[in-house]
């Protein structure tokens, strides 16, 4: 068995091999093991020079990741957490995304950065929130959300691979998920959606952190006699549009499942385009199962209320199937 | 005359023309700075026309006045080196040797613009001189260059990146988490920070606690010095030792440079924060007409150079107009290229 940190660690650790050019940066991601533990043991046995602790200046060690993907390298930041990532946010939206166009075409950013995304540790309201729509709505950046240990391992060698800046988003509360991982896991395409259950009444989707939540109602569903396909998005931009309307236009019925906040989110662009695209094949309003519009709060109970649970999501479909 | 005689007088002859050599040799390079810095002041001259007419559009900052800044620390450089500059850095570019027809048409928008016509007077950028921006947050290109330098370090290339920045810039917590940055990782930056006294239209003292931007590199144990920005031999010489220890390997260097804008923040900006009388009095440092006096008390400069001189800037910058003139717009067709890289013909990685 293999845990998603571990397979993300190999992904890194099979890329430091494969390629000089590829190194790790960030905070703690050395002498401490990474805060998440993802590359422990990588210090011994590739050096400081190219698993390098920074101090705690996101924008400045983001930055540098920009300036150095452009000078040759394959970087690979590591930022502790989404909500940290605000600290770099000028680097990423105001260099990362529009180096490529201001230039003319002249430089392109080969950089990969890599954050953990999500609640549900009890760490309250500024490490735990789902921000990825706001990168999502950048042209010029890819953002991808690993929800299975496949993608964990494959997506970072694809991710590296593209000439453009690319943010992958962890679920923190995925690290330890377990799973099989085969011998030859490699690269995945990092531009398709994934159907992981096929259904027939009602399409859930989600990515990352929801993943594992729509399975649990999709099972729920089907101890009632209602057949869901789980649709997991695995890349937020470019949004693989076809996938989702090909799923709805057979089921005519969507639940969008994302612990981001509602107004203004990224569930708000998927139903848009499931009504732009799919209409006249629905058969329901598209429902949304939404984080509460409340920071992130401390207490088990009430951070857990906030989330988008497996029976709020049963209810939503339910409704949409009308029974 | 005995042969050995001869070779007496030829030795001596041999040294008396070696001493002129040099001369000539500096006079040489010292009418180039001069010239450098009047092809900056002629065709920020004409933009700023060029605006007025509308030819050229959204914000545009001269960099009159502070032309010996770049002028002074070009020369320092290598063509293997990086430059990362700010969003007035039209001089910056031209020194480096961008030419002056593709700024032009890069003001212009035209798509023989040096970025393609996408970026405009703040973007401008050119891979095969190393140029790398034309950035337009204040502070934005800091975190850059040291990535840039990082690179370097990784891969084994002595090769400095200069970044300059304004003293604006300084009040940014870039700033300074970048200095530590460059400082603890010891690599080779060249921080050129250009001080004109205004952050836009907030004076220095207005905006920082210690005005003596110098000492706030030496608090990052980084070596620096300040120097007159306006008189290009001294940026110069202060350039060319900073740069020479970088590349030696000896961690990155700070120059804050002391000069003056002579125009306006930008276009739009009335100048109302500033005492006409300020102003003059810094006109009277110009660094051209002052390094022009200058050449001429040493005998390198004279009515007929400096005639040749403006007259060659003069046809330079005539020639940048009517090439941003002929140049051509980028069809609507194309509006979304640039934002994610075209696959290569045939490989599958465009760097």
């Amino acid at each position: 068995m293999t845990t998603y940190r571990e397979a993300v660690r190999q992904a890194i650790r099979e890329a430091m091999l494969a390629d000089d050019r590829v190194f790790l940066m960030g905070e703690d991601v050395g002498r401490y093991g990474g805060c998440y533990a993802v590359s422990k043991g990588l210090l011994d046995e590739f050096g400081p020079e190219r698993i390098r602790d920074t101090p705690l200046s996101e924008l400045a060690f983001v930055g540098a990741g920009i300036g150095a993907a452009i000078g040759g390298m394959r970087p690979i930041v590591e930022i502790m957490t989404v909500n940290f990532s605000l600290l770099a946010i000028d680097q990423i939206v105001n260099t990362a995304a529009t180096l490529l166009h201001m230039s003319g075409g002249q430089l392109n950013v080969p950089l990969v950065i890599r954050m953990a995304t999500g609640a549900g540790r009890q760490v309250a309201a500024q490490h735990s929130h789902s921000l990825e729509g706001w990168y999502a709505h950048v042209p010029g950046l890819k953002v991808l959300a690993p929800a299975t240990i496949d993608d964990a391992r494959g997506m970072l060698p694809t991710a590296l691979a593209d000439p453009d800046p690319v943010i992958i988003f962890e679920h923190a509360a995925l690290y330890n998920m377990e799973g099989e991982l085969p011998a030859d896991a490699g690269a995945v395409p990092i531009d398709r959606a994934a159907v992981r259950q096929t259904g027939s009444d009602v399409t859930l989707i989600a990515f990352g952190g929801t993943l594992g939540r729509a399975l649990e109602a999709a099972g729920q569903l089907g101890e009632i006699g209602i057949s869901a396909e789980v649709l997991d998005l695995r890349t937020l931009r470019p949004i693989d549009t076809d996938t989702i309307l090909e799923s709805v236009r057979r089921t005519h019925r969507a639940v969008i499942v994302d612990e981001a906040w509602r107004t203004g989110s990224f569930s708000a662009e998927l139903s848009a385009r499931i009504m732009e695209g799919a209409f006249y094949d629905l058969d329901a309003a598209v429902a949304r199962v939404c984080g509460a519009e409340v920071p992130t709060p401390y207490p088990h109970h009430l951070e857990q209320a906030a989330l988008p649970q497996a029976a709020a999501i049963v209810d939503a479909a339910r409704a949409t199937v009308g029974r | 005359m005995t042969p050995a005689a001869s070779e007496v007088e030829n030795a001596a002859a041999a040294a008396r023309v070696q001493p002129d050599e040099a001369t000539a040799g500096e006079a040489e390079h010292a009418r180039r700075l001069l010239t450098e810095m009047l092809r900056i002041r002629r065709l920020e001259e004409r933009c700023a026309d060029l605006y007025k007419q509308e030819k050229i559009r959204g914000f545009l900052h001269l960099y009159i006045g502070e032309e010996a800044v770049a002028v002074g620390v070009m020369q320092a450089l290598e063509p293997e080196d990086a430059i990362v500059a700010t969003y007035r850095e039209h001089g910056h570019a031209l020194v480096r040797g961008v030419s002056a027809r593709t700024i032009m048409a890069e003001m212009y928008g035209k798509q023989e613009g040096c970025s393609g016509g996408r970026g405009g007077s703040m973007h401008l950028f050119d891979t095969a001189t190393r140029f790398f921006g034309g950035n337009a947050i204040v502070a934005g290109g800091l975190p850059l260059a040291i990535g840039l330098a990082l690179a370097d370090r990784l891969q084994h290339r002595a090769r400095v990146t200069a970044c300059f920045f304004g003293d604006g810039a300084v009040a940014e917590g870039a700033f300074h988490e970048t200095l530590n940055l460059a400082a603890l990782w010891h690599l080779p930056v060249l921080f050129c920070c250009e001080n004109n006294l205004y952050a836009m239209g907030t004076a220095i003292e207005r905006a920082q606690a210690e005005t003596d931007l110098a000492l706030k590199a030496a608090a990052y144990r980084m070596p620096s010095w300040g120097i007159d920005g306006m008189d290009v031999e001294a940026v110069e010489s202060a350039a060319r030792r900073a740069a020479a220890a970088v590349r030696a390997g000896e961690g990155p260097h700070f120059l804050e440079l002391r000069t003056y804008r002579f125009r306006a923040h930008s276009m739009f900006d009335p100048e109302l924060y500033r005492d006409k009388r300020e102003v003059d009095a810094w006109k009277q440092r110009d660094p051209i007409s002052t390094y022009t006096v200058r050449l001429r008390e040493r005998g390198v400069l004279d009515d007929a150079r400096l005639a040749t001189i403006e007259e060659s800037v003069g046809r330079e910058v005539d020639d940048a107009v009517a090439f941003a003139e002929a140049g051509t717009w980028e069809s609507v067709e194309t509006l979304t290229r640039y934002v994610y890289s075209e696959p290569a013909p045939d490989s599958g990685d465009a760097t």
